[in-house]
């Protein structure tokens, strides 16, 4: 029936194959490449809270380390702030320490290991892959936010507002008290409690569930926050506590601080390259709080800074820039007593706000005040105590260090009570700022650290070389047992094996994913796997050599061919299980997962693609007497 | 290594009945192995806190442990770690004590005791809801690896070659846990890690060697399943040699000089890719055989002849091309007899037929391009 027809098979690749190849391996080898410069030390100098750096800065930075006579390699003004690379540590070191005194607090400046990736490279986006704490060394937390502290916390926020709110409307109460997780308002008798259940339904129930209790000997009504009140005191929570976290880890003067949600209720913080691990715990579990102060107008602030002598009933203070003011003794209100502030758009002038909003006795304390003081301004003082260890006559001293910044003072327009706006903020994103400031010295949920991995820089630099001693031996000796067993197409094997490598730091390198120990054992596992594709085909070509009557051509076709469909389930089903790992695993497992499954994908690539095309070179549409293999 | 001339003829499966029980056999060792000594969990399953530290000088340990039993830390675990230099310790959660400082107070205390300069290597603290959760985790990422596992090779291949697969890969998980129990090896996080890299690794073994038994059950028009299967290890010989060992060695390169940390890890992939390379061939096969696997089930199996499917489709080629000639020259022929009118019941026909066809695609390709092929002649015969 049909006219049996051997077809000759030739083995020849299209052009585009190899042009896809070599597209490839090009742009591997360019982003792999910046992993073969070294990094130069450098001081990294980031502008402080409400500071930006302008042209006079970058003339103080100049001016600062000429005068030192510390040689600069370069310096680079990016996204707001300056990298200025030495060459060696030594004057790193010096550099750090000269600018923080010159810049003082406006600045955080932190010293920082810059790769010295060229400029073309840099141009092209290419950057070396981004090292994890266990490599680099530094501390990583997992900070645990008390969810229940901070929803009780909400419901008392709410007592004093809800009795004077029933006293506004006139209903007598006996006592707003907490019960179990609802609030609990007593009255004397049943219609009382009716006419309180009225006056809180129209006021609250957009925030509470509320319930009457009538059977009890005190009728009550029971308010419980709604679901998504709570959701949004919660994220409110973590939010505030994210804000103060950052402004602290500002103190800590780290180069590429992370800090970071992770999940509902914790909050990931990590400081590569920290040394002192016991300060940085010690500055990350300070508490904050803020006070509300009149400014004392009379006086001139610089010269009580100066002299060290306020007038009388003052006391010198310094904005975040350092700028001295003098406040009066007396506080307003505190941190205790806010309950909410956010920021938005001034109706009238068209300016950035903020909406500070007071618990009943704030707001009775600061009507009392503004009252008497319209026209002057008042302050807003941030603090921060903490438990400082430091370092006095060659010995470790615990100090109590406590930081006051002023950081906003407006003049009073009229007399407010619990509710109020700072008004002629600068930009919306200083509004921001104010806000989160003004939240995080309020009642913060306590957290908690839940989690720590601190590696030493030793250990780090070790994990380094060990990590990397392993993937060079590991991937010579298969290189070795490659050519040994199938000789040419070993050697083929082994370019792609080279190539697989390249890509994957290429790849790592582009996703700027976080390389780890364990990422490293996912390298060299995959080294070991990989060859497994090349393996299978080689064994098959083998096979079909056998076969009385194939020819060679037809044998590595084959070979290819039926490999092929075993590759690509054995990968899939391994790639699932990376898949997996990377779902469920946290830090390590998480490492490991990302480089494995991008060693299973690129290997099918170079071992399917890459060594067919050099194959297709060497024995394609030509006479094979005998296959090297 | 192998013969290079010819494939080997090892009776493998032969001794299948002896490696199950064996396999049995140590699967009771190391249930007996948890149930007698238990996992030495680490810190990152237990909650507590681990500091490595790095002295100049080589420690005594027993001096550290009065040291730090004169602070207050009198149950805390010292060992040696890597070298007589570096000092690990680890400290169960305690009561009261839950808190990120300990590793201070722990520096301290051990610092006063020395002159020495001592460097903080690392330090570990995890929570014990932190602890519980990793725990969790890991237990859910083992369960849903083989579940995903279950589901994919059901649907790739048969439920039986499924059902060997994962009983090799919980043979695998269980034998290596086992080893960890008898030598009381930590059982940190990177060793799960590396149980689940086994099972990926095992996994791939007993694919490929399945796929090979597929394939044989379809070319060879004689033998048992036993006999089918045996030729398939063996031809997988000694590709199932040559990976294992490959692999080995990078794991070899990693164990020696990959550091302390990374040991346990090292550790744990070496055991199971020997057990996962034993596994796939006796447990893995076996269990299909004893589930009584047959070519029947798979010819069934809506899945394309791997073997011939090159021929095939060669040969489907040829013969759509001298047909589309033949039917160009019919309908040219009848073009100019019958007018159009013919053509256009021709179209029709044609559309039908793909409607068909598509719907056979949803089985497979090969099994749509054969009857494909089936059709037209048919149509062919008839028309004539």
């Amino acid at each position: 029936m049909f006219q049996t027809q051997q077809k000759i098979i030739t083995n020849k690749y299209p052009a585009w194959k190899y042009l896809l190849l070599v597209v490839v391996t090009v742009i591997g080898i360019t982003y792999a490449l910046p992993n073969l410069f070294g990094e130069d030390p450098a001081v990294q100098i980031s502008p402080a809270k409400s500071v930006t750096f302008d042209l006079e800065t970058q003339n103080q930075v100049a001016e600062v380390l000429e005068m030192a006579g510390i040689p600069v390699k370069s310096s680079v003004f990016e996204e707001g702030r300056f990298l200025i690379r030495f060459e060696g540590t030594e004057d790193q070191l010096k550099a750090k320490s000269v600018l923080k005194e010159a810049l003082g607090r406006k600045a955080v400046v932190a010293l920082n290991l810059a790769p010295s990736t060229p400029d073309f490279l840099r141009g092209l986006g290419a950057a070396p892959m981004y090292l994890g704490l266990d490599l680099r060394g530094g501390v990583h937390f997992l900070m645990d936010v008390d969810m229940d502290v901070a929803v009780s916390k909400a419901y008392l926020r709410y007592v004093d507002e809800i009795k004077s709110v029933l006293r506004e409307n006139k209903v007598r109460y006996l006592a707003v008290e907490m019960e179990g997780d609802t609030l609990a308002v007593k009255f004397k008798d049943i219609p009382t409690m009716q006419a309180g259940l009225a006056v809180l339904t129209e006021t609250y129930s957009d925030r509470f569930s509320l319930k009457p209790v009538e059977e009890t000997a005190t009728p009550q009504v029971r308010l419980r926050l709604s679901d998504q009140t709570i959701a949004e005191t919660q994220k409110f929570a973590l939010q505030q506590n994210i804000t103060t976290l950052r402004n602290r880890v500002n103190e800590l003067a780290v180069a590429e601080p992370v800090i970071q949600q992770q999940g509902d209720r914790r909050i990931v913080v990590q400081l590569p390259g920290i040394q002192d691990t016991a300060r940085a715990k010690e500055i990350l579990g300070a508490t904050a709080t803020l006070e509300f102060r009149l400014v004392e107008e009379r006086g001139d602030a610089y010269r009580a800074e100066k002299t060290g002598y306020a007038p009388h009933g003052s006391i010198v203070y310094q904005f975040r820039d350092g700028r001295p003011i003098l406040l009066k003794r007396g506080v307003i209100v505190d941190g205790e007593n806010v309950v909410s502030a956010s920021s938005g758009i001034d109706p009238e002038q068209g300016s950035a706000m903020v909406n500070v909003t007071l618990d009943g006795a704030g707001g009775r304390k600061m009507l009392a005040t503004t009252k008497k003081n319209v026209g002057n301004r008042m302050a807003v003082v941030f603090i921060e105590r903490r438990v400082d260890t430091v370092m006095e006559n060659g010995e470790k001293v615990k100090k109590r260090v406590t930081t006051k910044d002023v950081i906003n003072a407006a003049v009073i327009r009229g007399q407010f009570g619990d509710r109020f706006q700072i008004t002629g903020l600068d930009s919306p994103q200083e509004a921001q700022d104010l806000a989160l400031l003004l939240r995080a010295g309020a009642l913060a949920a306590p957290m908690e650290i839940v989690e720590e991995r601190t590696v030493g820089p030793s250990l780090g630099q070790d994990n380094i070389n060990q990590g990397f001693m392993s993937v060079i031996v590991g991937f010579i000796l298969v290189l070795i047992m490659m050519a040994w067993r199938y000789k040419y197409f070993g050697m083929v094997a082994n370019v792609a094996l080279g190539l697989n490598l390249v890509i994957i730091v290429a790849v790592l390198s582009m996703l700027q994913a976080t390389l780890t120990l364990p990422g490293i054992a996912g390298i060299v596992l995959t080294v070991g796997m990989a060859v497994d594709a090349n393996v299978l085909i080689f064994e098959r070509i083998r096979e079909e050599l056998r076969i009385k009557g194939t020819s060679i051509q037809k044998a590595i076709h084959s070979g290819y061919e039926k490999a092929f469909v075993t590759i690509a389930d054995a990968n899939i089903t391994t790639l699932l299980a990376a898949i997996v790992l990377f779902s469920f695993g946290t830090g390590p497992i998480k490492g490991f997962a990302i480089t494995l499954s991008i060693g299973i994908l690129t290997s099918m690539f170079t071992a399917i693609v890459g060594t067919r095309a050099i194959i297709n070179l060497m024995y394609g549409n030509k006479r094979v007497e005998k296959l090297s293999i | 290594m192998t013969n290079e001339n010819h494939t080997t003829n090892i009776n493998f499966m032969g001794q299948r009945h002896m490696a199950l029980a064996l396999s049995a056999v140590l699967i009771f060792a190391s249930f007996a192995g948890l149930w007698m000594k238990g996992l030495n969990f680490g810190i990152d399953f237990t909650g507590g806190t681990l500091i490595e530290l790095s002295y100049p000088d080589p420690v005594e340990l027993p001096e550290l442990r009065t040291q730090l039993a004169n602070s207050g830390f009198g149950k805390a675990v010292v060992q040696h770690f890597g070298s007589a230099e570096d000092v690990l310790i680890r400290i169960a959660p305690q009561d009261g004590l839950n808190s990120a400082q300990l590793s201070n107070q722990v520096m301290d205390a051990l610092a006063e005791a020395t002159e020495d300069e001592i460097t903080l290597r690392r330090v570990e603290f995890v929570g014990p809801q932190v602890g519980d959760e990793l725990t969790e985790d890991g237990a859910l990422a083992v369960l849903y690896a083989l579940f995903g596992v279950l589901i994919y090779v059901a649907l790739r291949f048969e439920w039986r070659f499924s059902i060997g697969s994962v009983a090799a890969l919980v043979h695998d998980v269980i034998l290596t846990i086992g080893v960890f129990a008898w030598t009381g090896m930590q059982f940190d996080l990177t060793v799960l890690a590396a149980i689940l890299a086994v099972i990926g690794y095992s996994l791939n073994d007993t694919i490929v060697v399945f796929d090979r038994v597929r394939e044989n059950f379809r070319t060879m028009r004689e033998g048992t399943p036993v006999e089918v299967t045996n030729v398939a290890v063996n031809q997988m010989l000694s590709r199932t040699i040559m990976t294992s060992l490959t692999t080995l060695v990078v794991l070899l390169a990693l164990f020696f000089l990959g550091g302390e940390i990374i040991h346990g890890f090292a550790t744990a992939l070496i055991i199971g890719v020997v057990v996962g390379t034993y596994s796939s061939t006796y447990v893995a096969s076996a269990v299909a055989l004893l589930l009584g696997v047959s070519k029947e089930d798979l010819m069934k199996a809506p899945k394309e002849e791997e073997n011939t499917e090159a021929e095939e489709a060669e040969l489907q080629r040829l013969f759509l091309e001298q047909e589309a000639k033949r039917e160009a020259r019919e309908a040219k022929r009848e073009a100019k007899k019958g007018g159009q009118k013919i053509a256009q019941s021709e179209l029709e026909s044609k559309s039908e037929e793909d409607k068909e066809a598509s719907l056979l695609a949803e089985h497979s390709s090969a099994v749509e391009k054969k009857s494909h092929v089936k059709k037209k002649q048919t149509k062919k015969r008839t028309k004539k």
